[in-house]
């Protein structure tokens, strides 16, 4: 009844769009232009070089191809000002020529990477792809609701890094030269560079990884570590790091390959990084590539199975119901694939949040939980253990069965009651009487309070209710 | 008892506490005693709970002030266990109050204690395997340095030597963190011969986010070397930061701007900070630009003031020029928040000449914020050229920006409404700005309506009572009639702020009637604020107008068939007998 901020009527000058007032909407952010930005990096360029066409790599004689080859590589290492598309047009759409000479020659003819160039290539790369990236223009940058900023130089970029590309997969690839030259520094520079806004930048960022960890062996150790040393800054420090859906793809696969048994070091990134990764705010962006990332774990070594969901039991959202389904959604993937002697070991903890979360007055938490008993193997697991998981789910599934708001939660508890009743109808049965009296023994002590108020309840409504109470099966609950 | 209820891990600590409860402790012995079962208590609670961060965060901050309670400084350093696992857990929250309270705790141990407690434990973190606790011992080298022996002060810089080169950048970004701390306890010729060399590493990290952490520690490096050594040992580096390639960087040293400058002295910034400043202000990225921007009255006001004046307009001027048609916002509404000190610096003719074109420039700006910034520091120019030469650009700015479309636009510059109206003057606030104050009391967001209707009390202890009589209170006064019940309502908030500056004659005769008349209203909302009201005003009325004309209505009120009406008639009428 106090007073409220919204009028019915207004004769004060703001223009009619604006009435309601307020904040800008999200569906108004939403709509704004995707807007590109470059990098810092071009100011520092500071003489401007003209360039000049070199003649096609195609009419070269062989004896000039790698000649030829090495001063486009050259050229290309000039940087042009994309944010003023005006500029220098004639030196851009050189450049973007030469590099596409270059993406065509690596690809389709053999014998062109000779070891001379090998340095002349990973300069070009380097100098186009290596930049501080600016910052975000919107520091509240939300993945899910904006469009991110775009690279302005993509035209160029998108060439240099189809270049590397197709360098790094040509069947004249030597990784004995190229270590020399992609080292430690140059990988830390590439790692670095998954923080891009672009999508389309840390795509290309994530395959040319990936064969960069396929192809030098020599620096496997290195980059997982550095990755590690990445998740832990976003885990604990920033909260903020724009691929890191990305590089859990890459270790989707790199998990893959991990030798038995499982090393020290790997079994602490899965404890300590991939686990705690759980706790991100902005988990909905990689949480499908982080649970891959964890039932490869389990599929590899299934001993790491109770650690896995002690883990996430640990950091179960207490608040974030959005963040509570996509758990559940995990714990249903590592089910799909646990082994009955891990499920036993893990089962009662595991059961008693499912029960907690069965009874969330969040509907899509209950739902998702109730949709376990969907799914034949777990339900066969949960068949092989019902002594011990009934008795942990019964009161909650009888409660919400009575209480819940939503009709759909309410008939898949019946559904699942059903079910366990099919599975162990003797147990059932034990389980209805024995939740029935201790409910009716509260109402008797609640009652027996009244009437010591005076309130004057007679006492055998209570004696009544008790004999009824327990009169009843569970041939009721479905009429 | 906790532990007979259920949970049987608590039990030993119920004894425990129990025990401890009933004790007399008179001497060392039970002292000892005393301070082993709290220990153990501690242990026992820190095994028992050891996954719940929100509770590891409370036990770091108490274990900070549990010296008493062990048994005093004696045995203080049985607290080191918990804290020190407490250290190393990874949720940095935790940890850092776990330092935190080491920090405090390494106070209360004595000399001794520090060397065979407390220095091993910060040695044990410093070798641990996990990033965590070299994290954690960075933070305690600084504490226990000061208080400990030459041999193990030499063990104590061989650790952070070797933390700053630690190949975790966790690790390394800590210590940069640190490293100005610990400069700041060494003894002058380790700062020459190991700050300053891990010094330069860590400002040439292969990280941007441990090499901006440098940056902070230059300033307290630079005030701990004499002037002469700066310029090799200090300089360089610095010159490199503040042309670094990663904005962060260079973001960082335009942040520390005016700090820098104090800690290299005049001769170096005439020399070096000039130009490095000019080229922070002309970076290419924004956020550089509106760091620095916001540093440039106070870089001004530090130059030495030999040639300040000259700096000033050869050497900044220009650049802040170009700022004020800046492309980006941010940068425009970071000037415009100090542009206008220069003003005292540079005297009434360079300010009149230069800057008043700036401010105008500004005041017209598309973003709001900026002009928003301007006004709300008009009170620096008003001082030097007087803010009538303003005063023509500065209307339309202000109704404008009266007029937004963001509530909180306006109700800014309502705030600074009392402020404007003082150096205007009654007369160009009569002719101009009195609609628009009017205007803000129908406004569609309550907040403003509040914040118009406080500001209208304001302008009433400015100009007084007379002035409000005749302008301000008819028109209040006028809105008790308005078909809009939150007009009405409005009214009555009105009334209820300006009672008392318009005092007792203009209350009972003007204000009362109107009150009194509103306690008809047919909407409920409108007869409980007229109960509040009549309580508010009761003060300011005599008690002739209280017992003949208030007390009825209230009792009537008091009846009322709403029970929000009726609980506040009851509360006025109970507070005023």
């Amino acid at each position: 009844l106090s007073s409220t901020s919204t009028m019915e009527t207004t004769n004060f000058s703001v223009p009619s769009a604006e009435k309601v007032d307020g904040f800008p909407r999200r569906s108004m952010r939403r709509a704004r232009q995707r807007r590109s930005h470059s990098s810092s990096q071009f100011r520092y360029q500071s003489s401007q070089v003209e360039l000049t066409p070199l003649p096609l790599l195609k009419d070269a004689p062989v004896a000039e191809l790698h000649d030829l080859f090495c001063k486009k590589l050259q050229q290309c290492c000039v940087l042009f000002d994309f944010l003023d598309c005006v500029a220098d047009l004639k030196g851009k759409e050189i450049k973007r020529a030469a590099l596409n000479e270059l993406v065509e020659s690596v690809a389709t003819s053999r014998g062109v990477l000779i070891e001379p160039l090998y340095p002349e290539a990973i300069k070009m790369i380097s100098v186009n792809i290596f930049r501080t990236l600016p910052p975000s223009e919107n520091p509240e940058f939300d993945p899910e609701e904006d469009e991110p900023t775009l690279e302005a130089s993509w035209p160029h970029l998108q060439l240099v890094y189809e270049f590397f590309l197709r360098f790094l997969e040509s069947p004249d690839f030597q990784p004995s030269m190229a270590k020399r030259y992609i080292d430690q520094k140059f990988v830390l520079q590439l790692l670095e560079l998954f923080d891009s806004e672009d999508p389309r930048e840390r795509e290309y960022l994530k395959t040319i990884l990936h064969r960069v960890y396929g192809k030098l062996l020599g620096l496997r150790a290195y980059i997982r570590k550095q990755i590690n040393n990445i998740f832990l800054r976003f885990i604990y420090e920033t909260e903020h790091f724009n691929g890191v859906a990305e590089l859990l793809e890459i270790l989707g696969s790199i998990i893959n390959g991990f030798a038995l048994p499982l090393k020290a070091e790997h079994k602490q990134f899965l404890v300590r990084v991939l686990i705690p990764l759980h706790t991100a705010k902005s988990l909905s962006i990689f949480h499908a590539q982080l649970a891959y990332c964890v039932v490869q774990f389990m599929e590899k070594d299934a001993t790491v199975t109770e650690f896995i969901i002690r883990g996430l039991l640990k950091y179960w959202p207490k608040t974030c119901t959005q963040k509570e389904v996509m758990f559940l959604g995990e714990i249903e993937e590592i089910l799909d694939v646990i082994e009955p002697s891990q499920f036993i070991r893990i089962q009662e903890p595991l059961f008693k949040q499912i029960a907690a979360c069965i009874s969330s007055p969040h509907f899509q938490v209950a739902e998702r939980a109730l949709y376990f008993w969907n799914n034949e193997y777990i339900l066969s697991l949960i068949e092989e253990n019902c002594q011990v998981i009934l008795p942990l789910v019964f009161a909650t599934l009888y409660r919400v069965s009575k209480e819940h708001w939503n009709q759909t939660i309410v008939s898949l508890i019946y559904n699942v009651l059903k079910t366990f009743m099919e599975m162990n109808s003797k147990l059932f049965d034990d389980l209805t009487a024995s939740y029935k009296l201790p409910a009716a023994a509260r109402l008797w002590r609640a009652d027996r309070r009244t009437l010591a108020a005076g309130s004057g309840v007679p006492i055998a409504t209570c004696l009544g209710f008790l004999f009824f109470a327990s009169s009843l099966s569970h041939h009721h609950l479905f009429l | 008892m906790a532990g007979a209820d259920g949970d049987d891990s608590l039990y030993p600590i119920a004894v425990l506490i129990d025990e401890l409860r009933n004790e007399d402790v008179q001497n060392d012995t039970e002292t000892q005693l005393y301070s082993l079962k709290m220990y153990s208590i501690i242990h026992i609670f820190y095994n028992t709970i050891y996954d719940e961060d929100e509770v590891l965060l409370a036990l770091a901050e108490q274990l900070g002030n549990f010296t008493m309670l062990v048994g005093g400084p004696e045995y203080v350093h049985c607290l080191l266990p918990p804290l020190e696992s407490l250290a190393t857990v990874e949720e940095t929250v935790v940890r850092d109050k776990a330092v935190e309270s080491l920090r405090k705790i390494s106070q209360e141990h004595s000399p001794v204690d520090l060397e065979v407690h407390f220095e091993p434990l910060v040695k044990r973190l410093a070798s641990g395997d996990w990033f965590t606790s070299r994290t954690s011992a960075c933070g305690l080298f600084s504490v226990c340095y000061p208080r400990v022996s030459s041999t193990v002060k030499a063990e104590i810089r061989q650790h952070f030597r070797t933390l700053c080169s630690d190949d975790t950048p966790m690790v390394r970004r800590a210590a940069a963190s640190k490293l100005g701390e610990f400069a700041k306890v060494l003894e002058p010729e380790y700062v020459k011969s190991d700050i300053i060399s891990l010094f330069t590493a860590l400002a040439s990290d292969e990280q941007d986010s441990v090499r901006l952490l440098a940056v902070e520690a230059c300033v307290s490096i630079a005030t701990l070397l004499p002037q002469e050594d700066l310029e090799t040992l200090v300089m360089p580096t610095l010159r490199q930061a503040a042309e670094d390639k990663s904005w962060r960087v260079r973001y960082m040293v335009a942040d520390k701007f005016s700090e820098l400058q104090k800690a290299v002295g005049s001769e170096i910034t005439k020399n070096d900070l000039v130009p490095a400043f000019q080229n922070l202000l002309k970076d290419c990225e924004a956020e550089v630009r509106a760091a620095a921007a916001n540093k440039v009255k106070e870089f001004c006001e530090n130059l030495p003031e030999d040639n300040r004046e000259q700096i000033i307009m050869t050497h900044i001027l220009p650049c802040v020029k170009e700022l004020v048609s800046d492309t980006n916002q941010h940068v425009k509404s970071a000037l415009a928040s100090v542009i206008m000190g220069l003003s005292t610096i540079l005297g009434k003719d360079n300010t009149i000449e230069h800057l008043l074109p700036l401010f105008l420039a500004q005041l017209k700006d598309e973003c709001p914020e900026v002009r928003l910034n301007i006004i709300s520091n008009l009170d620096c120019v008003n001082e030097v050229i007087g803010i009538r030469q303003l005063s023509q650009s500065l209307l339309p700015a202000i109704v404008e920006l009266a007029e937004d479309a963001k509530w909180r636009v306006r109700l800014a510059i309502i705030e600074y409404m009392p402020l404007l109206a003082g150096q205007l003057g009654v007369e160009f606030f009569d002719e101009k700005l009195n609609t628009l104050c009017m205007a803000w009391l129908i406004d569609h967001v309550y907040a403003i309506r509040e914040a118009a209707t406080c500001n209208l009390m304001k302008l009433v202890e400015k100009f007084g009572a007379e002035w409000a009589q005749n302008t301000i209170v008819p028109k209040v006064l006028g809105m008790a009639n308005d078909p809009n019940y939150l007009h009405r309502m409005t009214t009555l908030f009105c009334i209820n702020a300006l009672s008392e500056a318009c005092g007792q004659e203009i209350t009972t005769k003007q204000m009362l009637p109107v009150v009194l008349k509103m306690s008809n209203d047919q909407v409920a909302n409108v007869r409980f604020n007229v109960a509040k009201s009549l309580q508010k005003i009761g003060p300011v009325l005599d008690s002739n107008a209280l017992q003949t004309e208030v007390k009825p209505v209230l009792e009537k009120l008091a009846t009322d068939s709403d029970m929000d009406v009726k609980y506040f008639a009851q509360e006025a009428i109970t507070l005023q007998s």
